[in-house]
This record gives structure tokens, C-alpha cells and sequence, in this order.
């Protein structure tokens, strides 16, 4: 129902479910507040949002107050809010007073000066005097964890960090124990924070109570360039804001984007970036008597054209790692077809799954914002929470609205929700065992270590013939949701950047002796051995300590580039600072060594590379959109089923926190690593 | 401010504590367990002499399926629950305004002269806290030992009931002063007979009683 009020004297109309804060927003007009958060409940503590309504005895606050509570006036007048009067002004100044009897006003020294919400609101509601002679109270910090630095005296009691932990993070860790001017934020007797979506809380803490450990008195808001990308951590594509201060990037922050990760990141994406600066290559090398030695660009190419040339062009392989970009994998299938071969394969963990059913078999195809409408979903063979904390917080959401039956088959792992476990092995995905009945929007999720198995595509064949069943594919809904981790993947299976014959898989390249010489495109998770390696990449992991020939490359803050997330959504990665020393972007490394082969590929400068790209696939071309397709081949892909083996399901990922060559850089990330094995081994 | 000690020993229920707790529990509708808290912890608090340690908190916690910080967050929210060990006999002293302005400035230097610090437990097992009104303002200044009530204290009255409690002697609850609970003093008392209360029921102007000038 909509109902008209007078706000500050003009007529508006709202939908009568909305809060007066909201309908505010609405308006453009702006209120101040602490405590709302408008994906949190609302808890109206702090006094900040409050608005004058005619006919109330006192102001109200808006936050907590409902259109529907308005009353019109004694001769029927609309209801009036004021939000412009002295009165206002007043309350305004005296909550905000009451606010700052205890904070230490430590602006100075504190991290959150300049993008502090006291700070700006105490410009327009702050006295420009204490009037209290009374000692301030003093609050000791608490250790939460690596992550999150406390300094509990600035804490305003606005309890967002802990409707956060309880509602979004889903681990109830937070709490406010003691009352009134005791009241303290603190863990269960100081336990370090266990949640991997934790670092959203420094972001929401209103003051500076709650500010980021790693960057601790590293720079000032106002000092850092903002550059708009994604995040390439995990499959989903988060969108972030990279905040760099010459040529180093000083944070990560998350970007609000309501498709995939509304405003929260993971801590991964978080806190990673002290690894960007650590274990860098920023100079080529070439293996000499066993041991890498620094050389010169030329000296390198020089070797590396020399071993070209003398390698069969049937025995040069490349292998495309789990960060590289669309346009470096469509230039390095470019380069390897140049050369003569076809043996690329971007699926470095051994998956199974290609792109020959179409585009549909290998999306999350009822998007990230469409769990929103599922009333069942079906984990398979998947660990949301460790795979993308995002889009488990995103399943918690519906859940925690009621009426969804969430099935898992597979590990059973707290997945900050409830659900009914149903087996571990693909034997159990059948209809008998699932009580799907009466769900109409039913999301069939499959984790990608699901094709890990030789069965993988059986498990597929198997759960899109339980989504025909249900219903669960339609001209509306397509529920068939394959997870990936890796942000390159689905970008990769477009480009089809597979291997034409099953012996030229990633893993079998690897191993086999067929393949002289591999290139690795920032492909780290994968041992090769008996065959000469290039590695082109950015950080001295695995991949470059066993490579004869290192390249040193860019990183994703460093290179523009487009990137599909797990939804098959085109986003793009922007440069927010430039590769270290004598790194180059990968694009160019790539060009440069198709020229030295006389080879050449004909593009001289990025955009040419993108338009090549988008040329040939056209799929590249919408940022933000995604391509929707349909199944192919369906039947040929039935003709496999049955042959489910009873094998239960496993999770790759065993240590969230040291998942890529990046995170394994980052101290802060070992750190944390490090917390949690301590709270497992704890708890047995 | 509070921290909260471990105790040595694993805590469970008593076999009539279990029998109390599931009584509790079963006033509040399923999946809403966790709303009997506060009488569990109580429940919890007199099992363990007077006060909550960690594991009593862990255990509650799993008893009543919640997170330890919301149990936590309970127990340290009410004075009734301590979270250190207490004397045998606990004395919870009212220092809200009717209360001092009856003297409970002077019963709290006393307290603090024979037991100690707030919140230490005595050598001969007393303690004592200061805590916000008791309830009974009509008989400032109140103290609360354990169970009872201990009304109009003067100084020496709190003085003789901490002599009696260290010689083992029984300690008289109620009121200190020549009263009946929150009655006037006894000297001051006047019984009406039945005329005079019919009379003044004549009188009355508006509805209810009123006294008329004696
Ligand atoms: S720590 Fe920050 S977010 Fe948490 S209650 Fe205090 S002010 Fe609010
Ligand atoms: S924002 Fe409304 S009370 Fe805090
Ligand atoms: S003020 Fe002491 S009991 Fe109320």
C-alpha cells in the first residue's frame, strides 16, 4: 500500500513498509546515523537519525520508525515530518554530545581520521566544547585475530560489527557484555575472530574502534589514488576499490554491487595485498648449472627463442594459470597456435569440465542475486563458505528469510547455515533421497572439485536430469549452478582454451614426457616435470622456483584485463599501479616472444588486444552482462550417466587462507592461516 | 572489568538442577530454548556457591545450544550473576539514591573497613558488592546477604550482623528498625476502630480514602 506525507512541507508518496529513514533516502534527504545499516536488522541505538513528526511528543527516531506509524492529523491532514527544524537540530547535537562523553577524539593518531562518520557528522552536529569536567572512561583493546585492530575506547556502541558477525557472517563471535557505561564489544573471553568475511566489520564500525590491523598507520584516506576493479581470489569476481599511494597499493576495499557482492568482500580479497609487494620477480631468469641467475630481457628471449626453434612444435605445451586475464589466454592460444601446437589447457587442478554442452553446463546460471529467489538448493560435492565466503553469505541471506531447504551432498562443514545432509557420494544425488517436492526454484549448486572425478561428468549428466525433473530448467530458471573458484575458468572454457585431445590435459602435460617444453602462464599449482618450463607470471611460487626460464609479469592490480566470474559475467580489471622493477605486463611478454619466433602477432598496443579479442569472441564485449545460453549436446552427455562411482565427495581446498601464489606471499595471510590451524588443533 | 576465573572441576547439573533446568526449559516454545537463560544460569550460579566460571558458561552454552558470547553477554549484564568467586555469605549493598540518602555511604565504608575490597572474597568468606536499588527503597538503606533482605540498617546493626555471621550465630532478615516489614514503626502505629473508619468512610469527598485531620 503507498501513503502520502509531507516531508519538510512537499507532498511525497511511499510504499508503507518502509521506514521513515528510508523514505528519506528516497528523497535525497540526508540523515545521519550511526547505528542503521541497511543490510543489517536495525538495532536504534545511537540516537543520530532523529527526525521531528508533527504530533509526536518528542522526535523519533527514524530508522526504527514505520511509515505505516504515521497518523494522519486531527482533521485529516497528511502526516508531516520535519527534518530541517531547530528541534531537529538540537536532538541531533545533543545525541551527538552524548556520543562523544566517552570518545577520546584521538582524530590524530587514529587510522579512520578522514573517512570517519563521527568526524563528518560531528562537523555539522558537534559543539565546539566539552561541557563535561568528568574523566573519560578508558576501555582496554581486545585481541580479535591478525586482522582486525581494536581500540575499544573509540567504540560508540553502535553494535554494527555485532549484527554483522550474528546476521551476515554467520558465526556469532561478537558480543557486547557489561551494561551501560561498562559496556564493552568483545569476543568470548578475547578468542581470536574465526569468520572469513571479518575485515567487513572495520568497514562498518562508524569510528574508529574497528580498524584494519595490516594497515595500520600506512596512509590517510585522502593521500590514496582509488582505482575501480574486480578481485580474483575466487570465481565470483568481487568488486573492489584498490587504494594505492605511489606505487604500492596501501588497501583493498570492497565496491557496492548488488549482483554479486553487495558491499561485503572476503578477507582473502581483503587482506591479500601485502602479498602483491612480497616474492615479487621483477627481473627475468634463466636456470644456469641448477640455479636460477638474473639476466636481461634480451638475454632471456634469446634463450627462449633459441629452445623454440629447436623444440617440435608438437611438443610445446602452455598451461594457463587461475589469475590471468581473458585477453593473455586468448593471446597465449594465439602465440601456441603460431607456433603450431594445440596443446593449452587452462584447467591446472585436473578438472574434467570442458565447454562442449554449452555454455550453460559450466555458469552459475541462477546468478549469485538470483539465490535470492530459490526456495531449495542443493549443494554438491561443494564448501561454499571456503570457496566463496561471498556467495555463502548470499545463500545465509535467503536462508535467514525462511522457507528454504538447503541439502548438502558431500563433506558435511559448518556452513554458517542449516542443512539436511543427504550422502557423500554422487550415489546419493537421486530424487528418491532429496525431498524436493513443492520447490519450484530449486538451485542445483555443483562445487568445481566436483570434476576433479573421473565420474565428474556423470555427476553432471546426473544432476541436469534431476533439474529437468524438478523443474528447475525453464525459459525462467535455469538452475544447474556450477561454483567455480578460480577466477579465470570460466573465461578460459569461452576462449576454449582446452586441449584437442585428452592426453594434452593440464596435469597429463605436466607429467608426460611427450611435451618438451611448457609454457606457464602464472600457473603455480602444478608440478612439471622432465620438460623445460617458461614461467610467465608475477610471484616467485612454485611455478617460477622450478622454471628454467622466468618472465616476471603483472598481477592483477597491475594489468587491465577482462575476467568472467563464476556467473559467466564479462567485469574488468583496471591498473591501479604499474608491475615492479623490470616486470612487464603479461600481454606484452607474450607479444614480444611471438616477434622473436617470427611468429608475430599483430597488435602493438592493449587495445588492439581487446579488439582481437572481441572479434573473435564476441561474448567479450558487454562488461557486466551475461551471455545466456542454453545446454548442447544434452543427450550425449546423458548416454554417460550411471556410472556414479561410490567414491565420497573431497574438498581441494584445505587451508582457505593460502589458496594461490599471491596469498601464499602474504604474511598476513600465513598469519591467519596460522590462527586457525591453532583454533582446530584447540578444538580437536 | 570483570574477568571470569576457570574453575578446576568439569560442571554439569546435579541430578535435581537437571530436573529444575528442563522444567525451564519447556515454558518456551521449541527452537526458542535459549529464552530460559536467565533462570539457568541462576540455576547454575547456586550449584557453583554463588558465581559463573568459564566452563559453567561453556557448558550452559552447549545445554542451551546458543554461542558462548551470548550466554556471556547475559551473565555479565545482571549483577545478580557473579563471575568471581563470592564468600559464603555475599553481601549486595543498595547505593541508589533513597538508600544513600539513608546512609548507605556509611554501611559501605563499614563493609569495606571489615570485608575489604568490593568483589574479594574475605579470609572468613565474606564479600560484597554495591549494586543499583534493591526494590525496597521504603526501608533504606537495604542490604541483600544471599537470600534475604536486611532492612534500616544503622551502622551498628550491620556491624552486629557481621559480628553474628563470623560467630556462626543466625542473623535475623527483615527489617532493623521496631516494624513490621515496610509498616510504620510500631510506636507511631494507630489502630482505628470500626466507628472512626466508618466515620472517615462518610467523609469522603472523592473517591478513594482519605484521612481525615486527627
Ligand atoms: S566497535 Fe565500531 S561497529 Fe562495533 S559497536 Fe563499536 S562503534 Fe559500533
Ligand atoms: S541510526 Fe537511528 S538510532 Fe541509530
Ligand atoms: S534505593 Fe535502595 S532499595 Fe531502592
Amino acid at each position: 500500500m503507498s501513503k502520502k506525507i509531507l516531508i519538510n512541507g512537499r507532498e511525497y508518496e511511499f510504499e508503507e513498509n518502509l521506514t521513515l529513514i528510508q523514505a528519506l533516502e528516497l528523497t535525497d534527504i540526508e540523515v545521519p546515523r550511526f547505528c542503521y545499516h541497511d543490510k543489517l536488522s536495525i538495532a536504534g541505538n545511537c540516537r543520530m537519525c532523529l527526525v521531528e513528526v508533527k504530533g509526536a511528543p518528542k522526535p523519533v527516531a527514524s530508522c526504527h520508525f514505520s511509515l505505516s506509524d504515521l497518523r494522519p492529523g486531527p482533521n485529516g491532514e497528511l502526516p508531516e515530518v520535519l527534518t530541517n527544524t531547530d528541534q531537529v537540530h538540537n536532538a541531533r547535537k545533543g545525541a551527538m554530545e552524548f556520543l562523544l562523553v566517552n570518545h577520546p577524539l584521538d582524530c590524530p593518531i587514529c587510522d579512520q581520521g578522514g573517512e570517519c562518520d563521527l568526524q563528518d557528522q560531528a562537523l555539522h552536529y558537534g559543539i565546539n566544547k566539552s561541557r563535561y569536567k568528568e574523566n573519560k572512561r578508558a576501555v582496554d583493546n581486545k585481541n580479535i585475530g591478525p586482522l582486525v585492530k581494536t581500540t575499544m575506547t573509540r567504540c560508540i556502541h553502535c553494535t554494527r560489527c555485532v549484527r554483522f558477525t550474528s546476521e551476515v557472517a554467520g558465526t556469532e563471535e561478537l558480543g557486547a557484555i557489561h551494561r551501560g557505561e561498562n559496556m564493552e564489544i568483545t569476543t568470548y573471553l578475547e578468542k581470536g575472530m574465526s569468520s572469513e568475511l571479518q575485515g567487513n566489520i572495520i568497514d562498518l564500525c562508524p569510528v574508529g574502534a574497528l580498524t584494519s590491523k595490516p594497515y595500520e598507520y600506512h596512509a590517510r584516506p585522502w593521500e590514496l589514488r582509488k582505482t575501480e576493479s574486480i578481485d580474483v581470489m575466487d570465481g565470483i569476481g568481487s568488486n573492489i576499490r584498490i587504494d594505492s599511494k605511489g606505487s604500492e597499493v596501501m588497501r583493498i576495499m570492497p565496491r557496492y554491487n548488488e549482483e554479486i557482492n553487495e558491499e561485503w568482500i572476503s578477507d582473502k580479497t581483503r587482506f591479500i595485498w601485502d602479498g602483491l609487494k612480497t616474492q615479487r620477480i621483477d627481473t627475468p631468469y634463466i636456470r644456469e648449472n641448477g640455479k636460477l641467475i638474473a639476466v636481461s630481457w634480451d638475454r632471456a628471449l634469446t634463450l627462449l627463442t633459441k629452445l623454440i626453434k629447436k623444440t617440435d612444435p608438437g611438443r610445446i605445451g602452455a598451461i594457463a594459470g587461475d589469475m590471468v586475464s581473458a585477453e593473455e589466454m586468448f593471446l597465449m592460444k594465439k602465440l601456441m597456435e603460431k607456433i603450431g601446437s594445440n596443446k593449452y589447457d587452462c584447467r591446472q587442478d585436473g578438472s574434467i569440465l570442458g565447454n562442449q554442452y554449452g555454455r550453460s553446463s559450466y555458469i552459475f546460471n541462477p546468478t549469485i542475486a538470483g539465490i535470492e529467489n530459490a526456495d531449495a538448493i542443493v549443494i554438491i560435492g561443494s564448501n561454499p563458505r571456503m570457496e566463496s565466503p561471498v556467495l555463502n553469505a548470499r545463500i545465509r541471506k535467503r536462508w535467514l528469510t525462511g522457507n528454504l531447504n538447503i541439502y548438502v551432498v558431500g563433506q558435511e562443514h559448518d556452513l554458517t547455515y542449516d542443512y539436511t545432509f543427504i550422502g557423500d557420494s554422487p550415489k546419493s544425488i537421486n530424487l528418491k533421497n532429496i525431498p524436493l517436492n513443492g520447490s519450484k526454484n530449486i538451485i542445483w549448486l555443483l562445487g568445481d572439485d566436483v570434476f576433479l572425478r573421473d565420474d565428474g561428468m556423470d555427476i553432471l549428466s546426473q544432476v541436469i536430469d534431476c533439474a529437468e525433473k524438478t523443474g528447475a530448467i525453464r525459459d525462467d530458471w535455469n538452475g544447474v549452478a556450477v561454483l567455480h573458484k578460480y577466477a579465470s575458468r570460466v573465461a578460459g572454457l569461452d576462449l576454449d582454451f582446452l586441449p584437442q585431445d585428452e592426453k594434452h590435459t593440464a596435469q597429463k602435460m605436466a607429467s608426460s614426457s611427450e611435451i618438451e617444453l611448457l609454457f606457464l602462464l602464472d600457473a603455480d599449482e602444478i608440478d612439471a616435470k622432465n620438460k623445460h618450463t617458461v614461467y610467465i607470471g608475477s610471484h616467485g611460487d612454485r611455478g617460477a622456483t622450478n622454471a628454467d626460464i622466468v618472465l616476471p609479469g603483472a598481477c592483477y592490480t597491475e594489468k587491465n584485463g577482462l575476467y568472467m566470474n563464476t556467473e559467466g559475467r564479462l567485469q574488468e580489471t583496471n591498473r591501479a599501479v604499474f608491475p615492479p622493477g623490470d616486470a612487464r605486463d603479461n600481454w606484452k611478454i607474450i607479444v614480444e616472444i611471438s616477434k622473436r619466433v617470427k611468429k608475430s602477432l599483430n597488435y602493438t598496443n592493449f587495445e588492439d588486444v581487446r579488439a582481437g579479442l572481441r572479434k573473435e569472441y564476441p561474448i567479450f564485449t558487454n562488461i557486466n552482462h551475461i551471455e545466456s545460453d542454453t545446454f548442447q549436446c544434452l543427450d550425449q552427455l546423458s548416454d554417460q550417466k550411471q556410472k556414479l562411482n561410490g567414491d565420497a565427495f573431497s574438498n581441494t581446498i584445505t587451508d582457505y587462507y593460502l589458496t594461490n601464489s599471491i596469498a601464499r606471499s602474504s604474511k598476513v595471510m600465513g598469519e591467519c592461516s596460522m590462527q586457525k590451524n591453532s583454533i582446530e588443533i584447540k578444538n580437536g | 572489568m570483570t574477568e571470569n576465573k576457570k574453575n578446576n572441576n568439569n560442571f554439569s547439573f546435579t541430578k535435581e538442577n537437571l530436573l529444575l533446568a528442563e522444567r525451564e526449559l519447556k515454558k518456551y516454545p521449541k527452537g526458542r530454548e535459549g529464552s530460559a537463560i536467565i533462570s539457568i544460569l541462576w540455576i547454575a550460579q547456586r550449584q557453583n556457591k554463588g558465581w559463573l566460571s568459564s566452563d559453567i558458561i561453556d557448558y550452559i552454552a552447549k545445554f542451551l545450544d546458543l554461542p558462548q558470547i551470548r550466554v556471556m553477554e547475559i551473565a555479565t549484564f545482571y549483577t545478580m550473576f557473579n563471575l568471581n568467586p563470592v564468600g559464603a555469605h555475599h553481601f549486595q549493598i543498595c547505593g541508589t539514591t533513597p538508600c544513600m540518602l539513608s546512609g548507605s555511604e556509611k554501611l559501605k565504608s563499614l563493609l569495606y573497613e571489615e570485608i575489604g575490597e568490593q568483589s574479594s572474597v574475605s579470609k572468613d568468606n565474606l564479600s560484597w558488592v554495591e549494586v543499583e536499588c534493591l526494590g525496597a527503597c521504603c526501608n533504606a538503606p537495604v542490604i541483600q546477604i544471599n537470600d534475604d533482605y536486611y532492612e534500616d540498617l544503622a551502622v551498628t546493626d550491620l556491624k552486629n550482623i557481621i559480628d553474628d555471621l563470623r560467630n556462626k550465630k543466625e542473623i535475623k532478615p527483615g527489617s532493623y528498625k521496631d516494624r513490621l516489614s515496610s509498616a510504620p514503626d510500631n510506636k507511631n502505629i494507630q489502630i482505628l476502630t470500626e466507628d472512626e473508619i466508618e466515620e472517615i468512610a462518610k467523609n469522603r469527598t472523592k473517591p478513594g480514602l482519605e484521612a481525615k485531620n486527627a
